[in-house]
């Protein structure tokens, strides 16, 4: 395992020295002759007709360039999953904050005032905006029924199991809110348009090949004449794979209408209120358990708000419906889902997918199970946690090697568990800070689910230059996870040659092939995979031509790919995805293998409740996971502590404060997320479990740890306030006004 | 308004700019002197992504109108070190893994440098403090609190030398 020079080395990021200097150039740093700029006039209303729009005085008009629905020459949808999504609103709106009209000109302080003075008379109909009133079907919103998808997966006889004599039941009903991904860097375009060239469009975005096949419906051009580079980009999370191609249609629009390059960049407040957010959830549990804590049944029903269009919604609930299980093995399951429509904007991909929602509501509700049987949060999971050779819920047979009872002990003892559980116990009665530690254990499926990597057919290429040096090509993007260090650590690894010879080619459309979408944890495990195999390619044309023998240095490597190119024109590897044995999944059936792969986690959180101010501390962290083959220590540190980061974000500070779909705290003043006085030490733990099929080892990493904090600490805070609070975020008014509750209900019992 | 004539050091160089007084020194940075280092997150002074140094000082230069910046010395992210001669702060970020997505790296290695010349062998809370006003969603600070603390330990042995 030992044997690797690159791999698992913590070699530097490969834009990194351009990052520590501010030299990495992001979208806003880009300027193109005769550019000029556009902004995106919104609708004010949740859902209605537009009736009218004026432009009004003050503003120099024949200045600008307007762009409404009537200019777009192809058609009038972003693709993705569905066509529902409209690229600009025409005569009917179905959000706040929905895209109606598009203005450019060459002043940028101007835009703002332009989009002011522009009116809109709407006809208003009534419109939902929660999981609630859209179940309710008294307004329908999004085709017959408001029903964006639903899912029902079904293991064993459930109705046979609840029963049963001699079991107990336990219901309970979790929610979670959305989060915003508060990315550093706004969302941003630059477009440029001419006949001959057809369009060029640059972006802050995850996923160039989704930007450029709403590009191709939009312009109606045919596919060379579309050209999707993505440049330097500021963090993204989930949030820069859908919203971004409605940038770049807007931003393209304005540009094939004024003659012009145009640039597009939201401010703050504009991008927290128009673009996506983590869907809002609702999960109710009903459980049968023996008497002794063995589960027996599992009837679930997990819903999520969708928003006004369809966008993402049935692959996030898709990976909530099979992550609902949690760990833990199941002879009956039920999980029924749905994806409710509502008037707010889109929700769309965040990290972790639908699993931190589904996740929350299933380690909690277990922290509840055990407590109806007697038990110890520990000695409850100790007793149903998944083994080697059982079947999770989707039937899909655990092949690998893992042990999470073992993971979950260690993560217990990193954390001093049993001496904090006891001593906080003991002292918690007399103190108005409050101490409490909670576990929570859990999994998630790495890599597209169940069909989606066959649909994907990623393609990878590696090729050299004339220099000798080597290029990975692919679409996946670099946005902060280390996308361009591990795949160069791969390639390099593979090639037996130095990482400084490699790079990444840029990820353009015109320059690489379609390596699928850089989401779902899957670039480490499945692309690296491919960067691996095209590699290996590589190397073995080398070798077969007579140009190279084994061993070789870096430099004679080098100097066979000049001699090779120099003789015969190019030198080039490509792979293309096959699945691995075994992967077999059935859509119709939500049964199979859901995940090549899953990851593993055990955390621990240590947390005060002040009840002077209701206020909750994280005291210290613990996060333990098997994620396979650790490419790079340094860099899978960062994803876990900045995904712990963000889930305990997600638990105890970030609130969006809806009014009729509109965010109302759409500023980083008054929507919250962590700052560097907020956490505590982060402590990371990784086993290591090297996966047959993925890239020297590796599994996914990225999402994981969006998942196990919010229960976690929500399990502590039950520890220490003996309340059970069951969503999340849980802000110190909630405490307070259930602590409140508490006390005046035992000052009227102490009445009576 | 109208353009008003303003000089300021940058980076050791003596600059001027024509503006309107209320320009934002951010804008006037990136725009007129080209010094796209330095970023914007929300414009409103709460992320500093923003963050020079101005008279040694540290501060948002989105809050800052260039009527105030008259006159003074302000560090941007390119006057720290070069892609060939990292500063230390620049060099325990690369080798900590203190930058992920980058783009509140320039603004955070400001704050470090500044939190440095005040505390050169800060405690945790100094740190922690310190870069308070430096939000980051990529790392949850960890690489961070550790990039600080090398480089302190690199500044002092270098100023030992």
């Amino acid at each position: 395992m030992q044997k690797e020079r690159i791999v698992g080395k913590p070699v530097f990021r490969k834009e990194g020295i351009a990052k520590v200097c501010g030299a990495a150039r992001y979208i806003d740093d880009f300027s193109l002759p005769g550019m000029i700029f556009g902004a995106t006039v919104r609708s004010a209303i949740p859902r209605g007709r537009v009736l009218n729009i004026e432009f009004g005085p003050g503003i120099p008009w024949d200045e600008f360039t307007v762009v409404t629905a009537k200019d777009i020459p192809g058609k009038n949808y972003i693709a993705l999953i569905n066509q529902d999504w409209p690229c600009l609103a025409d005569g009917f709106v179905n959000h706040p904050q929905e895209a109606i009209l598009l203005l450019a000109h060459p002043d940028r302080q101007l835009l703002p005032l332009a989009v002011a003075a522009v009116r809109i008379e709407y006809e208003e109909l009534p419109s939902v905006h929660s999981i609630e009133e859209s179940e309710l079907q008294q307004t329908i919103v999004w085709g017959d029924d408001n029903i964006i998808k639903s899912y029902v997966m079904e293991k064993g006889d459930v109705d046979a199991a609840f029963a049963l004599p001699e079991i107990v039941i336990v219901k309970g009903e979790y929610s979670t809110g959305a989060q915003e991904h508060l990315y550093i860097e706004n969302n941003g375009a630059i477009a440029a348009y001419s006949e001959r060239d057809g369009v060029t469009l640059w972006g802050s975005l995850q996923c160039p090949f989704y930007a450029h096949k709403s590009l191709l419906g939009v312009t109606g051009l045919p596919e060379d004449k579309v050209r999707v580079i993505q440049v330097e980009t500021g963090g993204a999370f989930g949030g820069k794979e859908d919203y971004p191609s409605m940038i770049a249609a807007h931003a393209v629009l304005l540009a094939m209408k004024s003659g012009h390059p145009v640039k597009i960049i939201y401010d703050r407040m504009e991008d927290m209120a128009a673009t996506t957010k983590r869907h809002p959830s609702r999960a109710r549990h009903r459980t049968a358990v023996t008497k002794d804590g063995k589960l027996l049944a599992a009837d679930i029903e997990f819903c999520l708000d969708g928003g006004a269009y369809s966008t993402l919604s049935s692959t996030v609930l898709s990976r909530g419906t099979i992550h609902s299980g949690g760990p833990y093995y199941w002879p009956n399951i039920r999980v029924r889902s749905k994806a409710f429509a509502t008037n707010t904007p889109p929700h769309g991909a965040f990290r972790g997918f639908g699993a931190p929602q589904s996740l929350f509501a299933t380690e909690r509700h277990m922290d509840r199970v055990a407590k109806a049987v007697g038990l110890t949060p520990e000695e409850f999971r100790r007793r149903n946690l998944l083994r080697t050779g059982e079947t999770t819920c989707t039937g899909q047979v655990i092949r690998q090697q893992i042990d999470l009872e073992g993971w979950m002990e260690s993560a217990l003892d990193h954390a001093g568990y049993y001496e904090k559980r006891a001593r906080f116990d003991r002292e918690n009665t007399d103190s108005l800070r409050k101490k409490g530690i909670g576990l929570a254990v859990f999994l998630h499926g790495a890599g597209f689910t169940g069909s989606g990597e066959r649909y994907l057919n990623s393609l990878v290429g590696v090729d050299a230059t004339a220099e000798g040096r080597v290029r990975v090509l692919v679409s996946s993007t670099e946005f902060g996870q280390g996308t361009n260090t591990i795949l160069c650590q791969v390639a390099a690894e593979t090639l037996g040659i130095d990482y400084e010879v490699v790079e990444m080619a840029p990820a353009d459309t015109s320059v690489v092939p379609n390596s699928g979408p850089t989401v779902a944890s899957r670039t480490t495990m499945v692309v690296g995979g491919l960067v691996h195999s095209a590699a290996l390619g590589l190397k073995q044309t080398l070798i077969a031509s007579g140009l190279l023998s084994e061993p070789y240095t870096s430099d004679a490597f080098q100097n066979a790919a000049k001699s090779y190119i120099a003789k015969h024109g190019a030198l080039c590897s490509m792979s293309r995805y096959q699945a691995p044995p075994n992967v077999y999944w059935d859509d119709q059936k939500y049964s199979g293998e859901a995940y090549a792969a899953y990851s593993w986690a055990a955390y621990v959180a240590e947390v005060t409740v002040d009840l002077t101010a209701y206020f909750v501390t994280v005291d210290d962290f613990v996060a333990l996971q098997e994620v396979g083959r650790v490419l790079n220590p340094v860099l899978a540190r960062g994803q876990i502590e900045g995904g712990v980061a963000q889930g305990i974000g997600y638990a105890l500070y970030e609130k969006v404060v809806w009014d009729r779909g509109l965010m109302m705290n759409n500023q980083m003043t008054n929507y919250i997320m962590p700052t560097s006085q907020d956490l505590p030490p982060i402590r990371v733990f990784f086993e290591e479990i090297p996966f047959e099929y993925g890239a020297y080892g590796a599994k996914g990493i990225g999402e994981l740890p969006m998942d196990g904090p919010a229960p976690a600490i929500l399990n502590a805070i039950a520890h220490a306030t003996g309340e059970d609070f069951n969503a999340i975020p849980l802000l110190p008014e909630d405490i307070a006004e259930r602590l409140a509750a508490r006390t005046s209900i035992a000052k009227e019992m102490a009445a009576v | 308004m109208s353009a008003r004539r303003f000089s300021l050091c940058v980076n050791g160089v003596e600059r001027f700019v024509d503006v309107p007084p209320m320009a934002r020194l951010l804008d006037v940075l990136r725009h007129e002197l080209g010094l796209t280092g330095t970023k914007e997150g929300c414009g409103e002074g709460e992320c500093g992504s923003c963050s020079v140094l101005m008279n040694g000082e540290l501060v948002n230069s989105c809050l800052v109108p260039i009527a105030q910046a008259g006159g003074a010395s302000i560090l941007t992210i390119e006057g720290v070190g070069e892609q060939a001669r990292l500063h230390p702060v620049q060099k325990a970020f690369l080798e900590c893994g203190g930058a992920q997505c980058g783009i509140c790296t320039p603004g955070m290695i400001l704050a470090t440098v500044h939190l440095l010349g005040k505390h050169p062998r800060p405690t945790q809370e100094e740190i922690h403090e310190g870069l308070n006003g430096n939000l980051c969603r990529c790392t949850g600070y960890m690489r961070i609190f550790e990039a600080v603390e090398k480089a302190a330990c690199a500044m002092e042995s270098g100023a030992m030398e």
